[in-house]
């Protein structure tokens, strides 16, 4: 399964959650999706997207650099 | 029909961009979304036209200043991730004098207020 990380740090609301709706449309079922996010509110409104529309979160978590990290896999 | 349907009438940048952001959201979430353009939101729609719409108060030239990504392109992902329906209003395309053809392709086309209405009936309606 493939791995790819989307860099969207410094990109306001709504754009990190578009960014990554973006690629996975051209992903393979299984494969993930690394986001990164300096949007703290993408931390909370992507597991929401992800749980909504049936795909799965893997991990999220924030660096010492205040990086969110949220990693998604495609599920449908 | 269920889902949301947005009213644009304002031309100014905060109105536009929260507009965008509701459509853009609501349609990658699976919400069924409608736009309806009119007064001075529609002109940023016609071809040729200005995408930058004026900030009216702080947080809009806040929003120039950290270059936010401008509403038009939001409108676009709304309807490319989404397939969000943006509909101008009939009115404003006399008024302004202005066809189909003269619209931006992100604009599914003409609409009546009373035929928007009669869609949104039993739905939420959000204008701006």
């Amino acid at each position: 399964m493939a791995e790819r990380t989307v860099d969207a740090r410094g990109s306001f609301c709504p754009g990190p959650l578009m960014e990554l709706i973006s690629n996975m449309k051209s992903m393979q079922v299984g494969d993930t999706l690394e986001l990164l996010s300096t949007d703290a509110g993408s931390a909370k409104d992507v597991p929401e997207w992800v749980h909504k529309v049936g795909h799965e979160m893997v991990d999220t978590n924030q660096d010492s650099e205040g990086t969110f990290h949220i990693k998604v896999r495609k599920a449908k | 029909m269920a889902g949301i349907f947005i009213i644009c009438l304002n031309g100014d940048r905060e109105h536009l961009q929260f507009a965008a952001m509701a459509a853009s959201v609501a349609a990658v979430t699976g919400i069924d979304v409608q736009v309806f353009l009119s007064m001075n939101a529609f002109p940023h729609f016609i071809k040729g036209h200005s995408k930058e719409a004026p900030a009216s108060g702080v947080v809009g030239k806040k929003m120039e200043e950290h270059k936010v990504p401008e509403f038009f392109t939001i409108f676009e992902q709304a309807v490319e991730l989404g397939d969000a329906k943006i509909w101008a209003c009939s009115m404003a395309m006399d008024v302004m004098a202005v066809t189909e053809e003269d619209l931006e392709p992100i604009v599914a086309g003409a609409m009546g207020l009373t035929k928007f209405f009669s869609d949104a009936e039993g739905a939420q309606i959000l204008t701006f």
